[in-house]
Protein backbone atom coordinates (compact mmCIF):
# COMPACT_ATOMS: atom_id res chain seq x y z
CA UNK A 1 0.00 0.00 0.00
CA UNK A 2 0.97 3.73 -1.06
CA UNK A 3 -0.13 6.12 1.59
CA UNK A 4 0.88 9.68 1.63
CA UNK A 5 -0.63 12.37 4.38
CA UNK A 6 -0.74 14.83 1.67
CA UNK A 7 -2.49 12.78 -0.82
CA UNK A 8 -5.24 11.97 1.90
CA UNK A 9 -5.42 15.45 2.68
CA UNK A 10 -5.71 16.81 -0.94
CA UNK A 11 -8.29 13.72 -1.63
CA UNK A 12 -10.38 15.03 1.90
CA UNK A 13 -10.26 18.73 0.44
CA UNK A 14 -11.19 18.05 -3.22
CA UNK A 15 -13.75 15.75 -2.41
CA UNK A 16 -15.42 18.35 0.18
CA UNK A 17 -15.10 20.72 -3.15
CA UNK A 18 -17.04 18.14 -5.28
CA UNK A 19 -19.66 17.50 -2.68
CA UNK A 20 -20.15 21.36 -1.75
CA UNK A 21 -20.54 21.64 -6.12
CA UNK A 22 -23.21 18.71 -5.39
CA UNK A 23 -24.93 20.90 -2.75
CA UNK A 24 -24.62 23.82 -4.07
CA UNK A 25 -26.68 21.96 -7.93
CA UNK A 26 -29.43 20.51 -5.19
CA UNK A 27 -29.80 23.26 -2.67
CA UNK A 28 -29.52 25.92 -5.16
CA UNK A 29 -32.00 24.77 -8.34
CA UNK A 30 -32.86 21.41 -6.98
CA UNK A 31 -30.92 18.71 -9.08
CA UNK A 32 -28.66 15.86 -8.80
CA UNK A 33 -25.10 16.54 -9.64
CA UNK A 34 -25.06 13.56 -11.68
CA UNK A 35 -22.15 13.93 -14.39
CA UNK A 36 -23.98 11.40 -16.94
CA UNK A 37 -27.49 12.44 -16.37
CA UNK A 38 -26.31 16.37 -17.40
CA UNK A 39 -24.47 15.35 -20.50
CA UNK A 40 -26.89 12.74 -21.58
CA UNK A 41 -29.39 15.65 -21.08
CA UNK A 42 -27.55 17.53 -23.71
CA UNK A 43 -27.44 14.70 -26.23
CA UNK A 44 -31.13 14.69 -26.34
CA UNK A 45 -31.88 18.35 -26.21
CA UNK A 46 -35.55 19.60 -25.18
CA UNK A 47 -35.04 22.97 -26.76
CA UNK A 48 -36.22 23.98 -23.10
CA UNK A 49 -34.09 26.09 -20.41
CA UNK A 50 -32.89 22.71 -19.09
CA UNK A 51 -30.45 22.59 -22.29
CA UNK A 52 -28.57 25.60 -21.58
CA UNK A 53 -28.46 24.57 -17.94
CA UNK A 54 -26.97 21.57 -19.10
CA UNK A 55 -24.42 23.53 -21.44
CA UNK A 56 -23.51 26.18 -18.59
CA UNK A 57 -22.58 23.46 -15.78
CA UNK A 58 -20.45 21.53 -18.68
CA UNK A 59 -18.72 24.84 -19.15
CA UNK A 60 -17.55 25.07 -16.02
CA UNK A 61 -16.51 21.10 -15.86
CA UNK A 62 -14.52 21.44 -18.93
CA UNK A 63 -13.47 24.88 -18.40
CA UNK A 64 -12.17 25.35 -14.66
CA UNK A 65 -9.96 22.81 -14.64
CA UNK A 66 -8.28 23.69 -18.27
CA UNK A 67 -7.71 27.30 -16.65
CA UNK A 68 -6.28 26.57 -13.51
CA UNK A 69 -4.16 24.43 -15.60
CA UNK A 70 -2.66 28.25 -17.31
CA UNK A 71 -2.17 29.13 -13.98
CA UNK A 72 -0.78 26.20 -11.90
CA UNK A 73 0.10 24.34 -14.62
CA UNK A 74 -1.27 21.22 -16.19
CA UNK A 75 -1.76 18.41 -14.25
CA UNK A 76 -0.47 14.66 -15.30
CA UNK A 77 -2.94 12.29 -17.48
CA UNK A 78 -1.68 8.83 -17.09
CA UNK A 79 -4.19 7.56 -19.61
CA UNK A 80 -3.49 4.87 -22.31
CA UNK A 81 -2.43 5.64 -25.36
CA UNK A 82 -3.88 2.40 -26.82
CA UNK A 83 -6.88 3.83 -29.13
CA UNK A 84 -8.90 0.05 -29.57
CA UNK A 85 -9.00 0.07 -25.17
CA UNK A 86 -9.93 4.11 -24.99
CA UNK A 87 -13.09 3.39 -27.92
CA UNK A 88 -13.89 0.06 -26.10
CA UNK A 89 -14.03 1.71 -22.37
CA UNK A 90 -15.36 5.06 -23.77
CA UNK A 91 -18.53 3.03 -25.14
CA UNK A 92 -18.91 0.94 -21.89
CA UNK A 93 -19.05 3.75 -19.70
CA UNK A 94 -21.60 5.78 -22.20
CA UNK A 95 -23.66 3.15 -22.47
CA UNK A 96 -23.53 1.73 -19.28
CA UNK A 97 -24.10 5.04 -17.01
CA UNK A 98 -27.22 5.69 -18.96
CA UNK A 99 -28.28 2.09 -18.78
CA UNK A 100 -27.52 2.23 -14.80
CA UNK A 101 -28.92 5.71 -14.79
CA UNK A 102 -25.60 7.13 -13.28
CA UNK A 103 -21.98 6.89 -12.49
CA UNK A 104 -19.48 7.83 -10.10
CA UNK A 105 -20.80 11.22 -9.08
CA UNK A 106 -24.82 10.63 -9.39
CA UNK A 107 -24.86 7.02 -7.53
CA UNK A 108 -21.75 7.48 -5.84
CA UNK A 109 -21.74 10.85 -4.34
CA UNK A 110 -25.46 12.32 -4.35
CA UNK A 111 -27.19 8.31 -4.32
CA UNK A 112 -24.87 7.21 -1.46
CA UNK A 113 -25.14 10.10 0.77
CA UNK A 114 -29.10 9.69 0.86
CA UNK A 115 -28.55 6.40 1.62
CA UNK A 116 -30.85 5.47 -1.46
CA UNK A 117 -30.57 1.70 -2.19
CA UNK A 118 -29.97 1.80 -5.61
CA UNK A 119 -27.09 4.09 -5.74
CA UNK A 120 -25.56 1.70 -3.09
CA UNK A 121 -26.54 -1.37 -4.84
CA UNK A 122 -25.03 0.84 -8.84
CA UNK A 123 -21.97 1.59 -6.59
CA UNK A 124 -21.07 -1.57 -5.22
CA UNK A 125 -21.66 -3.20 -8.64
CA UNK A 126 -19.58 -0.84 -10.56
CA UNK A 127 -16.88 -0.63 -8.13
CA UNK A 128 -16.66 -4.43 -7.69
CA UNK A 129 -16.42 -4.64 -11.62
CA UNK A 130 -13.99 -2.02 -12.41
CA UNK A 131 -12.19 -3.76 -9.54
CA UNK A 132 -11.89 -7.11 -11.33
CA UNK A 133 -11.16 -5.85 -14.83
CA UNK A 134 -8.08 -4.15 -13.00
CA UNK A 135 -7.24 -7.81 -11.48
CA UNK A 136 -7.64 -9.13 -14.80
CA UNK A 137 -5.57 -7.32 -16.88
CA UNK A 138 -2.96 -7.04 -14.44
CA UNK A 139 -3.12 -11.11 -14.85
CA UNK A 140 -3.10 -11.18 -18.31
CA UNK A 141 -1.14 -7.81 -19.35
CA UNK A 142 1.42 -7.75 -16.42
CA UNK A 143 -0.65 -4.39 -15.25
CA UNK A 144 0.45 -3.06 -18.70
CA UNK A 145 -2.65 -0.56 -17.89
CA UNK B 1 -29.90 33.36 -11.40
CA UNK B 2 -29.86 29.14 -12.32
CA UNK B 3 -27.44 29.09 -14.77
CA UNK B 4 -24.79 30.68 -12.81
CA UNK B 5 -25.64 28.30 -10.35
CA UNK B 6 -25.54 25.30 -12.68
CA UNK B 7 -22.03 26.93 -13.80
CA UNK B 8 -20.61 27.26 -10.44
CA UNK B 9 -21.75 23.91 -9.70
CA UNK B 10 -19.69 22.74 -13.01
CA UNK B 11 -16.61 24.48 -12.13
CA UNK B 12 -15.94 23.73 -8.51
CA UNK B 13 -16.56 19.71 -9.19
CA UNK B 14 -14.13 19.64 -12.03
CA UNK B 15 -11.85 22.06 -9.32
CA UNK B 16 -12.28 19.29 -6.74
CA UNK B 17 -11.34 16.72 -9.52
CA UNK B 18 -7.83 18.38 -10.25
CA UNK B 19 -7.14 18.89 -6.09
CA UNK B 20 -7.98 15.49 -5.90
CA UNK B 21 -5.73 14.47 -8.64
CA UNK B 22 -8.61 12.28 -9.76
CA UNK B 23 -8.54 13.50 -12.82
CA UNK B 24 -5.43 11.64 -13.34
CA UNK B 25 -6.81 8.32 -14.13
CA UNK B 26 -3.30 6.14 -13.47
CA UNK B 27 -4.72 7.57 -9.83
CA UNK B 28 -8.34 5.77 -9.91
CA UNK B 29 -6.24 2.61 -11.28
CA UNK B 30 -4.30 2.74 -8.45
CA UNK B 31 -7.18 2.68 -6.46
CA UNK B 32 -8.85 0.38 -7.75
CA UNK B 33 -5.86 -1.91 -8.63
CA UNK B 34 -6.64 -3.65 -4.69
CA UNK B 35 -4.60 -6.59 -5.03
CA UNK B 36 -1.11 -4.77 -6.72
CA UNK B 37 0.71 -4.40 -4.28
CA UNK B 38 0.99 -0.72 -4.41
CA UNK B 39 -2.73 -0.11 -3.46
CA UNK B 40 -3.46 3.69 -3.25
CA UNK B 41 -6.47 4.69 -0.81
CA UNK B 42 -6.64 8.22 -2.41
CA UNK B 43 -9.90 7.80 -3.96
CA UNK B 44 -11.45 6.48 -0.03
CA UNK B 45 -11.06 9.58 0.82
CA UNK B 46 -12.35 11.77 -2.10
CA UNK B 47 -15.65 10.26 -1.50
CA UNK B 48 -15.66 10.61 1.79
CA UNK B 49 -14.56 13.97 1.32
CA UNK B 50 -17.43 14.03 -1.29
CA UNK B 51 -20.32 12.51 0.82
CA UNK B 52 -20.20 14.48 4.21
CA UNK B 53 -21.20 17.55 2.31
CA UNK B 54 -23.64 16.26 0.40
CA UNK B 55 -25.40 14.15 3.37
CA UNK B 56 -25.77 17.56 5.08
CA UNK B 57 -27.24 18.86 2.39
CA UNK B 58 -29.94 16.33 2.01
CA UNK B 59 -30.91 16.69 5.90
CA UNK B 60 -31.06 20.36 4.56
CA UNK B 61 -33.44 20.14 1.44
CA UNK B 62 -35.46 17.39 3.99
CA UNK B 63 -36.14 20.75 6.12
CA UNK B 64 -36.90 23.33 3.39
CA UNK B 65 -40.02 23.38 1.00
CA UNK B 66 -37.67 24.22 -2.55
CA UNK B 67 -34.68 24.91 -3.66
CA UNK B 68 -33.71 28.78 -3.25
CA UNK B 69 -33.71 29.02 -7.22
CA UNK B 70 -36.03 25.61 -8.01
CA UNK B 71 -39.62 25.07 -7.77
CA UNK B 72 -38.95 21.79 -6.02
CA UNK B 73 -36.23 18.81 -4.42
CA UNK B 74 -35.87 15.83 -6.16
CA UNK B 75 -38.05 12.94 -5.47
CA UNK B 76 -37.37 9.78 -3.65
CA UNK B 77 -35.53 7.16 -6.14
CA UNK B 78 -37.71 5.70 -8.38
CA UNK B 79 -37.58 2.18 -9.16
CA UNK B 80 -36.10 -0.87 -7.57
CA UNK B 81 -32.80 -3.05 -7.97
CA UNK B 82 -33.58 -4.66 -11.19
CA UNK B 83 -31.52 -5.43 -14.11
CA UNK B 84 -31.43 -2.56 -15.86
CA UNK B 85 -29.65 -0.76 -13.37
CA UNK B 86 -27.06 -3.21 -12.09
CA UNK B 87 -26.35 -4.83 -15.91
CA UNK B 88 -25.83 -0.67 -16.56
CA UNK B 89 -23.23 -0.79 -13.44
CA UNK B 90 -21.68 -3.51 -14.65
CA UNK B 91 -21.00 -2.27 -18.23
CA UNK B 92 -19.54 1.57 -16.53
CA UNK B 93 -17.78 -0.71 -14.37
CA UNK B 94 -15.88 -2.61 -16.86
CA UNK B 95 -15.43 0.45 -19.08
CA UNK B 96 -14.08 2.22 -15.66
CA UNK B 97 -11.84 -0.44 -14.80
CA UNK B 98 -10.29 -0.67 -18.46
CA UNK B 99 -8.69 2.78 -18.91
CA UNK B 100 -9.61 4.82 -15.41
CA UNK B 101 -11.72 7.28 -16.40
CA UNK B 102 -15.21 8.29 -15.32
CA UNK B 103 -17.32 10.74 -17.05
CA UNK B 104 -16.84 13.60 -14.61
CA UNK B 105 -13.14 13.22 -14.38
CA UNK B 106 -12.57 12.47 -18.65
CA UNK B 107 -15.04 15.75 -19.29
CA UNK B 108 -12.55 17.59 -16.70
CA UNK B 109 -9.73 16.45 -18.53
CA UNK B 110 -10.85 16.97 -21.56
CA UNK B 111 -8.69 20.09 -22.49
CA UNK B 112 -5.76 19.20 -20.71
CA UNK B 113 -5.49 16.11 -21.16
CA UNK B 114 -4.32 15.46 -25.37
CA UNK B 115 -5.69 13.19 -27.69
CA UNK B 116 -6.58 9.59 -25.36
CA UNK B 117 -8.76 12.13 -23.43
CA UNK B 118 -10.49 12.97 -26.71
CA UNK B 119 -10.54 9.96 -27.86
CA UNK B 120 -12.10 8.16 -24.59
CA UNK B 121 -14.45 11.66 -24.51
CA UNK B 122 -15.80 11.06 -28.26
CA UNK B 123 -16.54 6.85 -27.53
CA UNK B 124 -18.21 7.75 -24.39
CA UNK B 125 -20.82 10.62 -26.14
CA UNK B 126 -20.89 7.51 -28.88
CA UNK B 127 -22.21 4.91 -26.19
CA UNK B 128 -24.78 7.41 -24.26
CA UNK B 129 -26.01 8.43 -27.30
CA UNK B 130 -26.35 4.55 -29.09
CA UNK B 131 -27.93 4.17 -25.75
CA UNK B 132 -31.21 6.70 -26.17
CA UNK B 133 -31.27 5.89 -29.69
CA UNK B 134 -32.18 1.67 -28.98
CA UNK B 135 -34.25 3.02 -26.03
CA UNK B 136 -36.08 5.10 -28.84
CA UNK B 137 -36.26 2.76 -31.44
CA UNK B 138 -38.14 0.17 -29.04
CA UNK B 139 -40.40 3.27 -28.34
CA UNK B 140 -39.33 3.57 -24.73
CA UNK B 141 -39.64 6.50 -22.75
CA UNK B 142 -36.10 7.90 -21.66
Amino acid sequence: MRFELTDALAGLAGGAMIGVAAALLLLGVGRIAGISGVVGGLLRPTGQAADGDNAAFLAGLVGAPALAALVWGAPEIGATTSVPLLVAAGLLVGFGTRMGSGCTSGHGVCGMSRLSPRSLAATATFMAVAAAIVAAMRLTLGGAA
Amino acid sequence: MRRLVHFGSGALFGLGLLVSDMIDPARVLAFLDVAGGAWDPTLAFVMGGALIPMAVAWRVAAARARPAFGDRFPGPPSGGIDARLLGGAALFGAGWGLVGFCPGPALSALLVGGWPVAVFVAAMLAGMALHGWRLGRRGVAV
